[in-house]
């Protein structure tokens, strides 16, 4: 399973002694930098399906949109209960005064509701409502990569990389639009996605 | 992964230094001791002459008492051979914590030379065995506290900056030393990255680099320094954040003017020229109150002046702390 690929590896760090001098950093590390890469790819799933019409694809969207959601959880768990242990004061002041924290914390809070309305059910009833809702996945990747950015001291290259798949996939996504549909006709799936037609807003971008 | 309760035994608890020697030193010595010895014929021939430790401080120096008193109070254990040498910045070699350790090995410390200039009477250039000469070479642990926030407890061996500042003779005009680190992409591969301006620079206000504490170490943990906590010669200044510690120096020059230092340059609303540990001014991104200490679970709290305000905070009377941070 390669959502769990992330958590095996980390395991294996931690019993071969593999997690360096600083291992409670290394840790938060590990798991911000998995949320991130599973949000991205979660985010190129429709970009890919559309491009080359594979559409089996999508049903990797939902579970690796999770497993992005599950890593940025314990990212933020590791970070206030093993990092900081729960020391309120300090989280609070964090969260209040520095701004990559700030917008961590944000991307955060943006991404419960769409866990939650993951569900066959919530998106039978949010209908049109639920993919407006789920671009909200586009503005918290990119305040992740904004943390990303803006934590690191001086060493800007991974950011940057980040930010440019994003840039890429958000482009990708303006210029084919983001209806459900591949490029190609699919007859429509009733239920699972409400709307097939492209959507006229996305020519706006985000 | 050693978990283990926070030391809540305040550093202001003086120890004697019988005890201190015995506990610490001793133990530290011996293990040094022995990997020194292991390592003796390796890579750094220079050092065949500096004079090898047995347990205990030199008597027959003259600094010594001026920080036996600071070596005294550090009831702390060391943190492990192997942390203090895998787990360091030093972006000449790659920005993660352990590239250093992979990377520096391409670092040739043989035939090192420093070059004194500036405004002082006595300028020149030195092998590094005549550079050091002038000054007795010691052990002395310091605690070690990173601008990020982490900290250590290393056993340094070294000598007073102090000597060879003297040796040098700055004129009445000098008011400050800089230090600049070797500048060869060949050697040093991530200077041909621009994550920085390189060389690497730091520099002190010349009282701060007479102070007693302030020493160019040549080893840790009673052998020469491994490359990656740069060798063959730098710059500890224990009541500054870590990265006022210049690593493989090849100048020493006297100016009138501050100049700049290389993270100042790179982001001067996050670094500044003083860079004295603090906890009450916070860094933009984090808070400086707490730090965690490599091996302890729980952060402890930050002491002013990593715990040497005794000694140094009449250096910056009257000084804004937080406009000069």
């Amino acid at each position: 399973m390669l959502g769990l690929t992330p958590a095996a590896l980390l395991v294996w760090r931690g019993l071969t002694d593999r997690l360096g001098a600083n291992p409670i950093e290394e840790v938060l590390h590990h798991l911000g930098r998995s949320a991130l890469i599973f949000l991205i790819i979660t985010l190129s799933v429709t970009p890919i399906r559309r491009v080359t019409g594979w559409n089996p694809i999508i049903q990797a969207r939902r579970p690796l949109g999770l497993f992005a959601f599950f890593y940025l959880t314990l990212h933020l768990l590791w970070y206030a209960v093993v990092d900081q242990t729960y020391d309120f004061e300090f989280i609070l002041e964090d969260v209040l005064e520095r701004r990559y924290i700030m917008v961590g914390f944000t991307a955060w809070l943006l991404l419960v509701p769409l866990a939650v309305t993951s569900t066959k059910g919530w998106i039978r009833r949010l209908g049109k409502r639920w993919r407006k809702l789920h671009r909200l996945a586009y503005v918290a990747t990119s305040l992740g990569v904004l943390h990303f950015y803006w934590q690191v001291k001086a060493d800007t290259y991974w950011p940057i990389v980040a930010a440019s798949v994003l840039a890429l996939l958000m482009l990708l996504r303006v210029r084919i639009g983001d209806g459900g549909g591949p490029l190609r006709s699919r007859k429509p799936a009733r239920g699972r996605r409400p709307v097939e037609v492209a959507d006229p807003t996305s020519s706006k971008g985000l | 992964m050693l978990i283990r309760r926070p030391d809540d035994i305040p550093s202001s608890e003086i120890t004697s230094e019988g005890v201190y020697v015995n506990r610490r030193q001793f133990i530290g010595m011996s293990a040094g001791v022995a990997l020194g010895g292991a390592a003796g014929g390796g890579g750094l021939g220079n050092f065949g002459d500096a004079p090898r430790h047995e347990a205990g401080p030199r008597s027959d120096t003259g600094p010594q008492k001026d920080w036996s008193t600071v070596r005294s109070d550090l009831d702390e254990e060391l943190t492990p051979y192997e942390d203090v040498t895998s787990y360091n910045n030093f972006y000449e070699f790659g920005t993660g914590k352990s590239d250093p350790a992979k990377n520096a090995h391409t670092l040739r410390t043989r035939s090192w030379t420093i070059e004194v200039d500036g405004l002082c009477a006595n300028p020149g250039v030195y092998g590094l065995e005549d550079f050091i000469k002038p000054g007795a070479i010691e052990d002395r642990v310091y605690r070690m506290r990173c601008v990020e926030a982490w900290s250590m407890v290393i056993p340094w061996r070294g000598f007073a900056l102090k000597d060879v500042i003297d040796r040098a003779d700055p004129l009445g005009s000098a008011r400050f030393v800089q230090f600049t680190t070797l500048l060869d992409p060949g050697q040093m591969p991530y200077q041909r990255y621009g994550i920085l301006d390189w060389p690497y620079l730091e520099a002190l206000r010349l009282d701060e680099a007479r102070h007693p504490l302030a020493i160019l170490a040549t080893g840790v943990y009673g052998r020469d320094l491994p490359n990656q906590n740069g060798a063959p010669l730098r710059l500890v200044v224990p009541w500054k954040y870590g990265f006022k510690g210049i690593k493989s120096i090849v100048n020493m020059r006297f100016l009138e003017d501050m100049p700049l230092n290389t993270w100042k340059q790179s982001a001067s609303h996050e670094y500044g020229f003083y860079a004295n540990v603090n906890p009450e001014v916070n860094h933009p991104r984090w808070t400086q109150a707490r730090e965690r200490r490599l091996g302890e679970f729980r952060r402890r709290p930050t002491l002013m002046f990593n715990g040497y305000g005794e000694q140094v905070a009449s250096l910056y009377a009257g000084m804004d702390l937080r406009a000069n941070y």
